[in-house]
């Protein structure tokens, strides 16, 4: 049934390949064509620009008050790209290879291969957007490490990145705005997609301003909308993002393959409080020059310049040797997590470790160190009253980023004949772990390289289909899903808000389906939160019969994250075996490290909606490995 | 801590808004600005009232999309902080805090403290970009930029587009925003073919939404998140005078 | 009203800054009532006599009738505009914290030197200009003995003086602000400029308030 569409031949020939041989649109047919394209991130205005300027009619939509706002925004450390300046024996290979090693081998090839390919092109489009990268003295592009490899590939605007090429695509959206090629609608959050004839053909959207719902229809739909790790509650992402496009496309039919991979980031700043409503990440790039610790004595008091050298466990240092600081994210915030449960946590929660810059601001000073990080020094301040410069940092480790996501083929079309997802959204690249400053560049990639191609694939046969009609009754039983879900939980009118739910179904996930995971507490995970949900149907409350409802907003992505959640643990629990984020305790090495199964679980789950009492269902599409041979992921 | 505030509620953009006094019994000191909020929302909603309504979402001070009068000075007494990195440590027990929305012809208020920034979208459509399509870029080291051009256009280029600015100044002027974006993509050679029909669109399209005068208060630089310099303000008058003498 | 926000305040910075050139002739005019003895009333008055005569003189008069019109106009209507831009005030508001007062207040201080000016041409200019005057021994227009006269009343110079504040202020943030509107964007050539806009103002505005006080005491 998972057809991946991956082209014959030799892995670096298999883009140009495809490119060479894919259908097009001519240009005069484009404008006949209707495309709708959900969220305005790095993969979402990348894409709408970029079909604005092929000459499609976009329609795009984000839930934020201007497009600028989406959380690509948030991205700090950087974006990876083999362009091979540093001399340092980079290559397309190379980056390949990182890549998929550093999703512990359960990532297509073919695609993986294709993200390094055109890596090397996004940096020259962001450059010519006006994008402004950090240089070298010489006037030429400069690159910083990141964790995960062993060269420089990483194109940095100070610790901002992710702002300045969200900038760079957001006024290239700006620019199809004005031309009239892409008619764009802010605070419009999409409940509904129509599929007609098993083809996606539109969605329904509230207009969050007015609470009105619309319809929208077109020949091809887009989902640009990020990950979900906000389902932990707890995370780095922005309150806003949800999951509530995936998941209700999901429901209409598209498969979401390895949900439970979720990243979860080693560099955030602990949590504080129970009213605490996001963990702020502090930028991978600090791992450069800081150091990790905690004391070797459990439950050490002390403040932390008066622990003495020989009395503190570099512990990233002293088990991964060959990466140290620089391990991959997973490996980093599972050791965090192994020496804060074994009770050596710091800070007053004793959910933290120590990130040190003693020692690079001794050897590099201190002006150098504000150079590279003062942003972030001062974002530490601010938010916790310490000066980074004199004491170390308290990190620990926060959901971030979500592998999983609508599973998609290589044109990035998911199950249902034109949606496609792009960015976070699908589930593609970066296997069971992400490394760091590849989120932004698969983003880019997605949306600029990728789907304006084989997007064209599909709608070359749509020339003929006329404008989509929403009256058809499609659009009707969309429309009216949407409704009767938005007054049902308007009329519950019981005793908790959306957040109290969301706090606990963050709490079981954080548990039981966080950065470990064993069979018994999946299933007792799976359990708690189907209980969770029958409860929020009884006891949600939510303020009734205003237009602008924020309180109705989360409600409605609180529904599907307590559907969403339970899939993840089903998921989880499938896969018997340890591989990148997920850690099953059941398998695990002598000395602790992951435990692969590449015999029995070298394929990527795909699961089938079955209704919201039945379990999901599991389609398999076995991974290939042609051009490298898995090995076990080694940092020592 | 015990807090008193009085917050602006205004249900539409149709209904005419008045302050609301409400009180807050448990306030921690590491709690930031809107994490109080949401507790005060909580409150509202056990007691049956409409809870606030405010924009926000990255929580970290990148987005742009929170921001209130708080005490009379946008985004709080703390300078170059957003609204959601003001923790309540910087108040005292027992202090009233008055909490308005931006305000400005060119912002009209949604709802309570929520506003219509879309004006600054509009004044990017009118020019705020390089007009450059996907596949037709350079190679990227083939211009050479200078550390120091590099370095001022990303200080122009930080603005989070928060609208600070606009509610600091006396006059409601956009001239930060505006400049800081003309700013950014006028000093990169990649930006400059297009810089005088950019300055004199940009111009036009900030005066069409509604902004005052800039008078040269610098207040908007003290209230920004991100310092952008008000000396952006001064390089989009020379890139505007220039324009104006060159143009045909 | 088609003109932009900007091409409206480059108005304002143009005609300014020719004022600020004006007094600079102005006050070296009236230094001469500083000279000691018989010679300071022969000098100013052949001076003003001089000024009344020439054709570059008058021309420069001209512009500069204009340009206080054109300055006092553009500042209405920029005023007018600004006050549209915002709808509701703030309940309470401590923005006054961000910028310096007399940054926020030029419309006030213009006011002052507005309503001192029209005092200002109504005793000397008008006077010069339509009124009667006796002649010196050289046959020259007395205007010399009028100020004197005027400066012995001490209401009159302590209303000077304070209006001399007022322009003081005025100046130092309109020079500054003048040379932003112009494009002075290099952050070197800024802080010259405001400190050569402090030096300026003050030293203006110092020169001709110290020429009443001291024709007042000690002449």
């Amino acid at each position: 049934m998972l057809e991946s569409k991956i082209p014959e031949g030799p892995l670096e020939e298999k883009w140009n390949y495809y490119k060479s041989h894919t259908k097009l649109v001519n240009p005069a047919n484009r404008k006949k064509i209707d495309i709708i394209v959900v969220g305005t991130g790095l993969a979402g205005s990348a894409i709408a620009a970029s079909l604005g300027e092929m000459g499609y009619r976009v329609k795009s939509f984000c839930f934020q008050d201007t497009a600028r706002r989406a959380h690509s925004v948030a991205a700090q450390g950087g974006v990876n790209a083999c362009k091979n300046y540093k001399n340092d024996g980079d290559s397309v290979f190379r980056m390949f290879y990182d890549t998929l090693k550093g999703g512990d081998f359960r990532s297509r090839e073919a695609n993986v291969y294709r993200l390094a390919e055109c890596s090397a092109n996004l940096i020259d489009r962001a450059v010519a957007q006006g994008v402004p990268f950090g240089r070298e003295y010489g006037g030429y592009l400069n690159n910083r490490s990141f964790g995960g490899v062993q060269v420089s590939r990483t194109f940095y605007a100070r610790g901002q990145t992710g702002q300045q090429l969200l900038l760079g695509a957001y006024q290239a959206l700006m620019r199809q705005v004005h031309a009239g090629h892409v008619q764009l609608s802010t605070r419009h959050e999409m409940l509904e997609l129509v599929v007609i004839d098993g083809k996606a053909r539109g969605v329904i959207v509230r207009n969050m301003e007015t609470g009105a719902i619309e319809r929208h229809g077109a020949h091809a739909v887009v989902l640009a909308t990020g990950g979900f790790g906000k389902i932990y509650f707890l995370s780095t992402l922005a309150m806003g993002c949800n999951g509530s496009a995936i998941w209700r496309a999901h429901k209409k039919g598209a498969l979401i393959a390895n949900p439970s991979w979720t990243q979860i980031h080693p560099t955030s700043l602990p949590q504080s409080g129970e009213y605490q409503s996001k963990l702020t990440l502090m930028s991978e790039s600090l791992r450069n020059d800081g150091r990790i610790w905690v004391p070797k004595k459990q439950d050490d008091q002390r403040p932390p310049n008066q622990i003495p050298e020989e009395e503190r466990d570099y512990y990233l240092e002293r088990r991964y040797p060959a990466f140290g600081n620089l391990t991959p994210r997973d490996i980093a915030s599972r050791a965090a997590k192994e020496r804060i449960d074994a009770g050596y946590g710091i800070g007053p929660l004793k959910n933290a470790v120590y990130l040190d810059f003693s020692k690079a601001i001794s050897e590099q000073g201190e002006e150098k160190i504000r150079e590279k990080y003062g942003n972030l020094f001062r974002m530490y301040q601010k938010i916790t009253n310490v000066n980074a410069y004199t004491e170390p940092m308290r990190i620990s480790p926060a959901a971030h980023f979500s592998m999983g996501g609508l599973w998609v083929d290589y044109e990035l079309m998911t199950s249902i004949p034109g949606l496609y997802a792009l960015g976070e959204a699908n589930f593609a690249d970066h296997g069971a772990n992400r490394l760091g400053a590849n989120s932004l560049l698969q983003a880019c990639v997605d949306g600029y390289f990728i789907a304006p191609y084989t997007m064209a694939n599909f709608l070359a046969d749509e020339i003929r289909t006329g404008p989509i009609d929403t009256r058809h009754p499609a659009f009707e039983a969309a429309e009216e899903q949407v409704r009767d879900q938005l007054r049902m939980l308007e009329t519950i009118q019981g005793k908790h808000p959306a957040d109290y739910f969301h706090r606990q179904l963050g709490r079981i996930l954080y548990d039981r389906c966080g950065l470990s995971r064993s069979a018994p507490g999946l299933e007792s995970a799976i359990t708690d939160i189907q209980q969770l949900r029958k409860e929020f149907y009884k006891q949600l409350y939510v303020p009734r019969g205003f237009a602008i409802n924020a309180e109705l907003e989360k409600a409605g992505r609180v529904a599907d994250y307590l559907e969403l959640g339970e899939l993840m643990c089903h998921d989880a629990l499938n896969r018997n075996e340890s591989c990148g984020a997920h850690f099953r305790e059941e398998y695990q090495t002598p000395d602790g490290e992951a435990l692969r199964n590449d015999a029995d679980f070298s394929f990527i789950a795909a699961w089938e909606w079955q209704g919201a009492n039945n379990p999901p269902l599991l389609h398999k599409e076995p991974l290939h490995f042609e051009f490298v041979t898995p090995s076990v992921r080694s940092y020592k | 801590m015990r807090l008193r505030l009085k917050i602006w509620r205004q249900e539409s953009n149709e209904i005419t808004g008045r302050m609301e006094s409400y009180e807050l019994k448990e306030v921690n000191e590491e709690m930031s600005f809107l994490e109080m909020l949401d507790v005060l929302n909580e409150q509202l909603m056990q007691q049956g009232i409409r809870p606030v309504e405010f924009d926000h979402d990255c929580r970290e001070g990148i987005c742009g999309q929170c921001g209130v009068m708080i005490n009379g000075e946008p985004h709080g007494p703390l300078q170059n902080t957003t609204t959601c990195q003001l923790h309540m440590r910087t108040f005292r027990d027992g202090e009233e805090i008055y909490i308005e929305p931006f305000r400005a012809l060119a912002f009209p208020v949604k709802c309570d403290l929520k506003i219509d920034r879309s004006a600054f979208d509009r004044i990017i459509q009118s020019g705020g970009f390089i007009s450059v399509d996907t596949g037709q870029a350079p190679e990227a080291n083939s211009t050479r930029i200078p550390v120091p051009v590099a370095e001022s256009a990303f200080d122009s280029a930080a603005c989070i587009g928060c609208g600070a600015c606009v509610a600091a100044c006396k006059n409601t002027s956009a001239a930060l925003f505006t400049s800081a974006k003309i700013t950014h993509l006028a000093k990169l050679p990649q930006g400059k073919t297009e810089a005088q029909e950019r300055v004199l669109h940009m111009v036009a399209q900030m005066d069409a939404e509604g902004f005052g005068h800039c008078t040269n208060t610098e207040a908007c630089e003290a209230a920004c998140p991100q310092e952008i310099s008000v000396l952006n303000i001064a390089r989009m008058n020379w890139e505007f005078n220039k324009a104006h003498i060159m143009r045909k | 009203m088609t003109q932009s926000t900007l091409t409206r305040k480059i108005w304002m910075a143009l005609t300014g800054l020719f004022l600020c050139f004006f007094l600079i002739i102005h006050l070296l005019g009236n230094l001469q009532l500083l000279i000691p003895g018989p010679a300071s009333k022969e000098q100013f008055n052949a001076y003003s006599q001089l000024l009344s005569g020439n054709i570059i003189i008058k021309i420069i008069a001209y512009i500069l009738y204009a340009s206080i019109i054109a300055h006092v106009v553009y500042a209405i209507i920029i005023t007018v505009m600004n006050t549209r831009t915002r709808n509701v005030k703030y309940h309470y508001d401590k923005r006054g914290n961000l910028s310096k007062w007399y940054t926020r207040n030029m419309g006030v201080l213009g006011t002052i030197i507005f309503i001192f000016l029209v005092i200002h041409f109504r005793d000397f200019w008008y006077v010069y200009k339509f009124g009667e005057l006796p002649l010196d021994e050289h046959g020259h227009k007395d205007l010399y003995t009028l100020v004197i006269t005027v400066y012995s009343e001490l209401w009159y110079v302590v209303i000077y003086v304070i209006c001399m504040i007022a322009l003081c202020y005025h100046l130092i943030h309109g020079f500054f602000s003048a040379a932003r509107t112009l494009g002075l964007y290099h952050p070197k050539y800024v802080r010259w400029i405001r400190i050569l806009g402090w030096v300026y103002s003050v030293g203006i505005c110092a020169g001709f308030a110290f020429i009443p006080v001291y024709v007042h005491f000690l002449k």
